[in-house]
């Protein structure tokens, strides 16, 4: 297992190129967190539950994630700022098959 | 006026373990919250989720846990001011504190234990031109008074629980119901979602979907909707009504405590952890997920423990020339303000013959 490089675009627009582990058992949302590319309790509200949408993002690289779960779906229904490529952070689980991903932070609020 | 010991800000699971621990000290609380149940996030977001890290539960239902602590703090019969929020606070001369809600209940206590967890719960509103110009003027996020709606036409926009529920109770009132949702599927309790079919086909619904509302119509109050129904080909209609309320779940704020004069960072409150998790303000504490120090980690657990050494400090803050030491409960028992008692059985002396 080695360390994935992901680039994540913070709410101001800004570019982050970093490091992830992927034998951390960690998702995307706390992978921003752990960097802190956004301020603590504007992301990752619920914890991870898929229950709120603090952590949505748009994917920016044609990576093939995993299919969304019922709950990320009808959570995604519910928020705002929603585009065909949103998905929520906390059920992106940080894989080998992702180095290279690029995804950017929804307006705080979505 | 409400008058107690120790005024807790949240009646989340470190809230309502604070009672507890004050009730050994012989301290009374009072716990005010915007939600209008006990249990914060646990009885709100994730009742049936299972928490798997409460020392001595190898798995416990988040609603379980807030159930237990209620039972666990009976006996210290703690006040509820609850479906309000902590708005203001002021200190007052005898360095008590009054706080008062957004309802303008008042509270007085010489110590005030802010448990705040993320914030009061304020409703998501959507992205609509002019949508503050109608609240209350026919745009509201919360169905406080049902009997409000009687005779009237009623648009509900929203797919969780909360907008099937309120669809179904509001069949029977409204003279026009109207369902609006992105998706043609909705999250929620199975009978909810049945009720709501069956209500459809009795023509007691009106359901659009997939649609969005994208607009307000109105001079003064509310008159219409713009509803954009279907996808990138669909089409646009206005709808008459009296009422839109957009149901699209809660969103924690930090709120006017954040304008207490508490010094934040990260959008948590700063506490002194070297001692008794007090603010900048002395008399005012911050436990559980509300506040932060080095090393903070927003666990149920470490809330527990901020809640016992905070009330061991307000104890010395009201009583500071009496002398104290920590008492076991397995030695000392509980004793409720009720009256009720509750020890460890004594053990049997008696000689083996």
């Amino acid at each position: 297992m080695s360390d994935i490089s992901v680039t994540i675009i913070d709410r101001h627009g800004h570019p982050h190129q970093v490091e992830a582990p992927t034998d951390m058992n960690m998702n995307l949302m706390e992978l921003v967190r752990a960097y802190e590319l956004a301020p603590e309790g504007t992301i990752g509200v619920c914890g991870g539950m898929a229950m709120c949408a603090s952590c949505q993002c748009y994917v920016l690289s044609p990576h093939a994630l995993p299919g969304k779960s019922d709950e990320e779906e009808a959570m995604l229904s519910e928020a705002f700022y929603v585009r065909d490529a949103s998905r929520l952070g906390c059920q992106i689980h940080l894989t080998q098959e992702l180095n290279g991903l690029e995804v950017e932070l929804a307006p705080e609020g979505s | 006026m409400i008058k107690t010991d120790i005024l807790i800000i949240g009646a989340g699971p470190t809230g309502l373990f604070a009672v507890f621990e004050a009730g050994l000290l012989q301290l009374k609380c009072h716990l005010i919250d915007a939600l209008p149940q006990p249990g914060g996030q646990l009885a709100e977001i994730y009742p049936k989720k299972p928490i798997y890290d409460i020392p001595g539960f190898p798995e416990v239902l988040a609603g379980d846990l807030v159930d237990n602590l209620m039972a666990q703090i009976a006996p210290f019969q703690p006040g509820f001011t609850l479906g309000e929020r902590a708005d203001t606070i002021e200190p007052q001369e005898d360095g008590t504190f009054i706080v008062t809600t957004s309802e303008g209940t008042r509270h007085q206590a010489p110590v005030v234990a802010i448990a705040g967890g993320l914030g009061s719960f304020e409703p998501r509103k959507p992205e609509l031109d002019r949508l503050e110009d109608f609240e209350d003027r026919g745009v509201t996020y919360m169905i406080r008074e049902p009997e409000a709606y009687r005779g009237k036409r009623v648009v509900i926009a929203g797919g969780g629980d909360s907008a099937l529920d309120w669809s179904i109770y509001l069949a029977e009132v409204a003279r026009e119901v109207t369902l609006i949702h992105r998706r043609t599927e909705f999250r929620g309790a199975l009978d909810s979602v049945e009720k709501v079919q069956q209500l459809k086909n009795e023509g007691k619904i009106r359901l659009i979907t997939p649609a969005e509302v994208v607009g307000l119509e109105g001079a003064d109050r509310l008159e219409a909707i713009r509803v954009h129904r279907g996808g990138l080909d669909g089409e646009e209609l206005t709808l008459e009504t009296d009422a839109f309320i957009p149901l699209f779940g809660l969103s924690p704020k930090l709120g006017p405590i954040a304008k207490w004069g508490l010094e934040i960072e990260k959008n948590a409150i700063k506490v002194d952890n070297t001692l008794d998790y007090q603010t900048n303000i002395p008399g005012i504490y911050a436990i559980g997920d509300v506040n932060t120090y080095p090393g903070k980690l927003k666990l149920i657990l470490c809330g527990f423990h901020e809640a016992t050494l905070m009330c061991q400090s307000a104890y010395r803050r009201i009583y500071p020339d009496k002398r104290y030491v920590m008492k076991y409960t397995t030695v000392g028992g509980i004793h409720g303000f009720d009256g009720s008692k509750k020890e460890a059985p004594k053990a049997v002396v008696k000689s083996i013959d």
